[in-house]
Parts: structure tokens; sequence; C-alpha cells
């Protein structure tokens, strides 16, 4: 118990530390893949430290929601990312909530970053606002039906219990989990704001989606957006990592802390290059054709979720 | 039964007050006084009865029908409901006392102004209304469950008619009034089947005999049309949305989060009780009719600019919820496996008081919203969380909840859901577990689509800047409605915290029905810890969700605010050039434009929805406009046809009121000779 409490608190530490690092390491791999030397991987810590020290400005009419939907926000996908096994299986939190309460913590993020977006009174948060909120309609119903596909398979919700299952290899290659595993990228890619749903470097406003959210924010309330937004790409890399390629993390009983940890930064490095490779080689899409994307997503994982329901008998 | 039975009494001795005394001027404090009063003392009742004795009490009045009398019964589902009643009246009649004080006092304001027409009367009804809801959920014979359904319908079809001022009263109530004796018609139907040729009519003797299959699968049937009219089950939601807004405030709550309740509560009656043995298919069948509800009652609802409309479209979705948990708890009682029917019914329940709960919290922001600007259109509020700071929060709880998010209580309910759904692949119909995977999916899209129906709520009342004088003038409400809205919110909170004791609380309603309680295969009764099944590691615990987001908010806080800079400057926000130009707060995102991008990723295959801009040609001073328009299927392919069938039929069977005396005994005689030939056909 008081291991568990050690490594949840380390745990905690160690999302938030490394967070930046992947969001750097995505920038760097993005810059070299089209030819430029790119910045340092330290740099978005320098961007985050640079804007905790600015002044906030705030428009006339922002109200208290305003100002505290940063910490809401930020909190609340810090407890998520807390949920979400990286290192060890043998976390205190883990019971607290499984994936489905995961989901919906985002969920409550996304509530109020969108509240946010709206209480300034300008047209662009209100743009964001209103296609995040399409998005996630869409997003979030698929991501569910994966956690569906996966706990049919596991026979649990608890993240914690599917990486112990799916380290103990009786899983197999089974076509239900690669469709999960297509619509879980797919949730990922439009979750966090990445092409071809929305370009995190756009500032062209008619394109934008969260970006144009969270544009009337400044100093440490942006540092805690952007932090929370790297916090929450660490986390979905987390989340498939976990369920998809737990191999190395440490359980209750077995495996090393070390171990553990090494293989994650190795999931982390690799998932970050993916990602980079798949950005810079895809066109940003149309909003509108968002819909026709998740709704792939959403089919996807329902097809897969169907699989299992059907191929698991009495 | 004795303080029920003085409850019920009351209500109706309040209701002869509200009649006698209704030019005094503390008619209005005794009669909501005395309903509060009466409905905590059902509510007391009720959860004694819960806690102390399984909550079975029976008593036969000698009223009613000679012979049969008046059989009344509460076991742990009536006693249930009643506290789901009670909850509601106790808060409604707190609202209500002050709403209509404030309306009051505008009427006074305003006695030169003839937009603000005299209402009609509410007092003597409402409590009326109480008592009939109650009646329904304790009627143990069939004739006077239909007389206090009956009842019921009437009571809150007079309270609709109280603002018959209102240019849109007169066609709801009319709609409304149609649509109620359908399905009063309907159940009548399905208890003339219930009670068979046996012609008794206590639900006692029903339960000794239930009806054989072909019988049962018709009164299914009817009960499903009869009680989902009630209910808002789509396609006959349709009154629903027209109706529950045009009653006062407190009322709307009432009759959207608790009437369609009883509804609920005679679909639970009738088919896990009554109908004894279910079939699997029933179950399948109540699933498709809520995921299509769900589905379809969210995007009504992000297609209104009325807010109370928009939580009468969201009623209809909640109910879907329900109708879907009630249809996999039977599904899985079919089958044999009462562990998961009772996690089942249980999300079912726990949802009934949640939206019950937070429904009632968001029909009195919206008489809250209506008081202090006189307007019930979107697209005329914005800016509120200034001007009505305790409102806002209290809308923001109630909107947080509804929304599915944790650590509120209406996630509490899905998350329940999800776990008896993710129990589907256990069952043997392949149909059903197909199905089952895709109401599934139903259910998630529905709760993401209330999200955003909600933040576009929220977001567009309370946030940004006042879209018309009215909501800039707006002022915070009286401390009697405050409360009213505080009670309900309150409650939200701590559901979704300690969601285990009201589950436990009504373990024996779901007992009774399902003959298991959702924790039996656990080795101890949990308390805090919402662990339901017995599969590995799924749990949930709202309370250290609360705790854990509580603590980190303010370590946060007080970090940023240590080690980071705490300097703050207030300035213009960039207006796209609109800045001083723009009082009307146009370029402002609206609630039109806010639903734009749902409408057109699910509006244009739903309601055939379409944006038409009006671009004037250069030169021409005309503002651009962009115009809606959009249609509802259920009265594009339902009732339309339907009104254009019965006229059409009306105009023709008219021709024979002016038949000659020779005609009409031709007739007479014609019909003799066909009812003696099927006779005939029938003997042999």
């Amino acid at each position: 118990m008081i291991a568990a409490v050690i490594h949840q608190v380390l745990h905690m530490v160690l999302v938030l530390a490394l967070a930046p690092l992947l969001t750097g390491w995505i920038r760097l791999v993005k810059s070299r893949l089209v030819g430029r030397r790119g910045a340092s991987v330290l740099q978005p810590y320098r961007d985050l430290a640079r804007l905790l020290r600015k002044e906030v400005v705030l428009a006339d009419n922002a109200s208290w929601l305003f100002r505290s939907v940063p910490y809401v926000m930020f909190t609340a996908i810090w407890l998520a990312a807390g949920l979400v096994p990286v290192f060890t299986t043998d976390l205190a939190l883990a019971p607290t909530g499984d994936l489905i309460a995961l989901i919906a913590l985002l969920g409550t993020a996304r509530f109020f970053l969108a509240l946010a977006g709206m209480d300034t009174g300008t047209s662009f948060g209100g743009i964001g606002s209103s296609r995040e909120m399409m998005i996630a309609a869409l997003a979030e119903p698929a991501m569910l039906m994966v956690v569906f596909s996966v706990a049919v398979l596991v026979r649990t919700t608890s993240l914690a219990e599917i990486a112990v299952y799916m380290m103990g290899g009786t899983v197999g290659l089974r076509v239900s989990l690669a469709l999960a595993l297509i619509a879980l990228v797919m949730v990922a890619i439009a979750e966090n704001a990445r092409i071809p749903i929305d370009n995190p470097a756009t500032h062209l406003e008619l394109t934008m989606v969260h970006e144009a959210m969270v544009l009337e924010y400044s100093g440490r309330h942006l540092a805690l957006i952007e932090g929370a937004a790297m916090l929450k790409l660490l986390l979905y890399a987390a989340v498939i990592a976990c369920v998809f390629a737990p191999w190395g993390m440490a359980t209750p009983t077995q495996g090393s802390l070390w171990i553990g940890l090494l293989s994650f930064l190795a999931k982390l490095a690799t998932a970050g290059a993916a990602l980079a490779l798949f950005e810079t080689s895809i066109a940003k899409m149309r909003v509108f054709r968002v819909g026709e994307f998740l709704g792939g997503a959403l089919l996807l994982s329902l097809l897969g979720a169907i699989f299992l329901y059907v191929s698991r008998g009495v | 039964m004795t303080l029920l039975f003085v409850a019920l009494l009351a209500l109706f001795a309040l209701a002869v007050v509200g009649v006698a005394a209704r030019r005094s001027p503390w008619v209005g404090t005794a009669v909501y006084g005395g309903t509060a009063a009466a409905c905590g003392l059902i509510g007391l009742w009720a959860v004694e009865a819960l806690v102390g004795r399984g909550g079975v009490a029976a008593a036969v009045l000698p009223i009613g029908l000679p012979w049969i009398g008046v059989h009344l019964r509460a076991d742990g589902v009536s006693a249930f409901f009643l506290l789901v009643v009670a909850l509601g009246g106790v808060t409604a009649s707190l609202f209500g006392w002050g709403y209509e004080r404030a309306h009051a006092r505008a009427l006074a304001h305003h006695a030169a102004d003839h937009t603000h027409g005299e209402s009609g009367p509410v007092l003597p009804f409402f409590p009326l209304f109480l008592a009939g809801m109650s009646l329904v959920l304790l009627a143990n014979d069939a004739f006077s469950f239909l007389v206090s359904w009956e009842f019921m319908s009437l009571t809150s079809w007079l309270l609709v008619l109280s603002t018959h001022r209102e240019p849109d009263t007169p066609d709801a109530a009319r709609l409304y009034l149609v649509m109620a004796v359908l399905g009063t018609a309907c159940l009548l139907l399905a208890f003339g089947l219930l009670v068979g040729t046996g012609g008794d009519y206590r639900f006692d003797a029903i339960r000794q005999h239930p009806p054989e299959a072909g019988a049962a699968a018709l009164t299914v049937l009817l009960v499903v049309l009869g009680a989902g009219s009630k209910a808002g089950l789509v396609p006959l939601h349709v009154w629903l949305p027209l109706a529950h807004p045009a009653a006062p405030s407190h009322v709307s709550a009432l009759m959207s989060g608790v009437m369609t309740k009883v509804a609920v509560y005679a679909l639970v009656r009738v088919l896990f009780d009554l109908l004894g043995e279910p079939m699997w298919w029933w179950g399948g069948a109540l699933m498709a009719a809520g995921a299509v509800t769900a589905v379809m009652g969210v995007l009504y609802a992000l297609m209104q600019d009325d807010v109370k409309r928009l939580l009468a479209c969201s009623t209809i979705e909640n109910i879907g919820v329900i109708v879907i948990a009630l249809g996999l708890a039977l599904v899985f009682k079919a089958s044999h496996t009462p562990v998961i029917a009772a996690l089942a019914l249980s999300a079912a329940l726990l949802h009934v008081v949640n939206h019950s709960l937070f429904k009632s919290l968001l029909f009195f922001v919206a008489g809250a919203i209506l008081t202090a600007t006189g307007t019930r259109d979107l697209n005329r509020l914005g800016g509120l969380i200034h001007r009505m700071p305790t409102t806002a929060v209290l809308a923001l709880i109630g909107a947080a909840a509804i929304s599915a998010l944790p650590p509120l209580n209406g996630f509490v309910g899905e998350w329940l859901l999800f776990q008896a759904i993710l129990n589907a692949p256990a069952l043997p119909e392949w149909s059903l577990k197909i199905g089952i995977a895709v109401v599934g999916a139903a259910v998630a899209l529905a709760a993401a689509l209330a999200a955003a129906c909600f933040v576009r709520l929220y977001g567009i009342a309370f946030l940004g800047r006042p879209r018309s004088a009215e909501a800039g003038r707006a002022g915070e409400v009286g401390r009697a409605m405050l409360a009213g809205m505080a009670i309900p919110a309150a409650l939200c909170v701590a559901l979704g915290v300690l969601p285990t004791l009201v589950i436990r609380l009504f373990e024996p309603a779901v007992r009774a029905m399902v003959q298991a309680g959702p924790f039996d295969d656990r080795s101890y009764q949990p308390w805090i810890w919402l662990a339901p099944t017995s599969a590995i590691g799924n749990s949930y615990n709202g309370l250290i969700l609360l705790a854990m987001i509580a603590a980190l908010s303010v370590a946060l806080v007080l970090a940023i605010h240590r080690w980071a800079s705490d300097r703050v400057r207030r300035s213009i926000a960039w207006g796209c050039g609109h800045d001083g130009a723009d009082p009307a707060a146009l370029s402002q995102y609206s609630a039109s434009s806010f639903a734009q991008p749902i409408r057109r990723a699910f509006g244009g295959t739903v309601f055939n929805a379409r944006d038409r801009v009006d671009m004037p040609e250069p030169g021409d001073t005309r503002p651009a406009r962009l115009t809606v328009r959009w249609t509802d299927p259920a009265w594009a392919f339902l009732f339309t046809p339907v009104r254009r069938a019965v006229n059409w039929l009306a105009d023709h069977v008219d021709a024979l009121q002016f038949l000659t005396i020779r005609s009409y005994l031709t007739l007479m005689f014609a019909a003799l000779v066909v009812v003696l030939a099927l006779v005939a056909v029938v003997r042999s």
C-alpha cells in the first residue's frame, strides 16, 4: 500500500516532467523531417517558464469562470494522467477510476475549456468551442467503443488490470484489437488537435479549433493550458502504450521499476517519432471533413466491439 | 401508512384552501408551505419504508367502485418513486413560492403594461398534481391506477393552461390532451388484457395469473405506447417540448423531472412485476426504443433556441437512457442472471433520481432567468454570470451533472449503465449481442452530445456579453428561489460523491423487481467504493476523485501564485473591429451559430436541416441574413400524415350524419346481419 502511494506520487511528478519533453521531441523530429534544424527538445520548458513569468491580460468582461478554468482543466487532465499506469501498475489511485472515468475526466476538462472559450464573448472563442464540442461528440463515443472492445476481451475496465492481462500474452493477435488500435489512434489525433484535424502551429483563425478557443488566454493561464495540452498528448500515448504495448511495465509482484521507466521512455520516443512522421506526410483537412474522419473511427471501433461481442460465446 | 394518508389528505385540503382563499394575500405562502410540508412527510415515510421494512405496506379504502374499493400498496419500488416525487415536490414548492411572488411583484409593477397578462390559477392544482402522482405510485388495482393516472394528467393539463394567455399555450395544451388521452387508452387496453376474463382488478390477482404469451406481447406493446407517450419516447414525444415549457417553471420542473418518472414507474410495475417472467425480446424492443429516443432527444435539444424547450428535449434524451437501462435489466432477468439485471435496474433507478434532481434544478434556473430577464430566448441572453452570480454557480453544477461529468451524479448513473452493457457478451441471443454494442455506442453518443448541448446552454445564457437590454439589466433572484435551486444542486454533488448510499437505499426496490441486489456477488457491502460486479478492478470512487481534484487545484493555485507571476491587467478583448460599434454583441457566437457544426454533422440527415445565406447585392445596404430551416421527422413522417388521414376520414364519415331514416334503418339491419354472420362463423 505504501509502495503504491510512493509510486503514485512518483508517477504524477514523472508525467508532469515528461510532458513538455514529448512535445519538444515531436517538434524536433518534425523539423528534421522537413529539413530544418529545429529548436532544442527543451524549448517547451523554456516557453512555459516564460509564460509563467508574464502578466495575465484579462478581457474586460472575463468572469471568475475564465480565471479558474485553467486550474480546473489542468487538474482534471493531470488526475486522468495519474490513472494511466506508465512504469508500474501498482498505483494507489488505480481503483479510484477506470478507463470510463478517465474518458469522463478528459470530458470535464473539455467542458470547462469550451465554456471558457465562450466567456469573453468574442467570435473566435465561439468558433473554437463549437467545433471542439462537435469533434468531441464523435471522438468520445469512438473512444468508449474502444474501451468496450478491450473490456470485453479482458473482462475489466481498469487500466492496471488490462495492462497485466495484456502482458500475460494470452490475447494473441486479434482483428478487433487492430481495429480498436486504429480507432484509438484516430481519436488521439483528433483529441490532441493534431494534423489532419487541427494544426497546433496554425494562427489562421478560420481553420483553428483548439487555438481559437484559448485565444484570449495569456500569461500563467496560457502556460497552464499549454501544459495541460502537453499532458493530454502524453496521456494518450500512455493509454495506447498501456493497452496495446504494456511490455516492460512493473506489476506489484514482478518486474523492475527501472526497466518499466526505460521501456516507457522508449515507447514515448517511438510514439512521438511516429506522430511527427504522420503529421509531415499528410495535409490538414477541412473542418467539416472531420465528421467523416471521426465517424470512420466510431464505426471501426463499433465493428471491433461487435466482432468481440459475437465471438465471445457463453 | 397513516402518515402517508395524512400527507395526501393535506394535499387535497390545500387545494380547497387554494380555491377558497384565492383573494387572500397569504394564500400562496399557505399552499406552497403546506405542500412542501406534506411532501416532506411523504419523503420521510418513503425513506423510513425503504430503510426500515423493505417498503411493503398495504391498505384498502372503502371508496371508489362498489365491491372493489381502492387498493393501495407500497413496496420498495413505490416507496422509491414516492421519494422522487416528494423531493421534487419540496423543492418545487420552495422555488414556486418565490417565483410566484416575484411574478406578482412584476405584475404590480407593470400594471399598465398589457404584455404581462394575469395568469390562470396554479395554486389549487399544484398540490393536486403531486397527490395524483403519489396515488399512481400507490395504486394496487387497475381501476385506481387508471383513475389516478388520469387525475395526474388532468391536473398537469390544467397547470399548463394556467399560462393560457401566452400565444403558444392553447395549441400545446390541446396536443398534450390528445396525447394523454391516447396514452391512457393504450394503458386501459393493456390493463384489460392483464386482468383477462377473470375480472379481478387487483394487482395481486394479476400477479397470480399473468397473461399468456400472445396477450403478454400485446400488453408490452400497449404499455410501452401508453407509458411511453407520457415519458416522451420517440416518436410519441411531440407534445413534450411544447407542453412542459408552457407551464410555470416550477410546474415544468415537476412535469419534466417527476411526472416522466411516474411513467417510468408504470413501465417498471407492469414489465417487471405484473407480467411475470419476461421474454428477452421485450428488453430488446425497449432498448431499441430507448436508443432512438436518447440520440434523437439530444439532437432535438441542440436545435432549440428556447431555454425551457431545450430542457424539455433533454428530458427526452434522459428518458431514453433510463429506458435503455430498463431494457437491459429485462434482458438479463430473462436470461436468469439476476445480479446483472439488478445492476442494470440500479443504473435505471439511479438515473431516475439523478435526472429528477438536475432537471428540476435546470428548470428552476430557467425560471430564474425568466424572472430576471423576462425572456427564454437564448439569443437574447448572455453575460448572466456577472449579474446573477449565485444562480450561475448552481446552474453550472446542474449543467455539469447532466453532462455526466465526474465527480457529479450524472456520471455515476452512466458508469453503472456501461458496466451493465459490458456484461452483454454473456447473453445467449446473437441479435442482442450485436444490438447491445450498438446501444452502447448510442448511449455514448447521446452523452457526448448532451455535453455539447449544455456547454451551449450555459455558454450562451451565462457567459459572454448580454445580447439584449433585458439581459444587461438582470439582477439576482430572491432567496426562496435560490434555496429551491440550492437543494437539488447540493444533492447532485452528494449523490455523485456517495452514490453507494442511495443505491443501497433503493436496493429493496431492485430486489422486489429482479429478486437480487446489485452487490449480491460481492463478499462485502461497499459504501464508499462503487464496485458493482465481480469483474476485477471495475471500481469508481467519486469521493477520492473530488478530494483529489480539490487538493490538486488548491496546490496548483498556491504553487502558481507563489512561484509564478500573479499580476493581472484588464483590457478590451479584440472584437474584430466591432469594439464599441457592437452594443447588441452581434459579433458574438449565438445559440444557432454554436449548434452549426453539429447541425452540419448530424442535422442534415436527421432533420433535413439547411442553412440558407441571403447575401444582398453589392451596393444594397440590407444586412446579410442566415436562416436555418429544419423539419421534425416525427411530424413529417408520422403525425402530419396521421392528422391528414383523420381529417379525411372525418370529412367522409361526416356524410353519415345527414342520411334519411330509411338509410339508417338499412345500415342498422346490415350491421345486424354482419354481426350475426360473424357469430355464426366463430361458433362453427
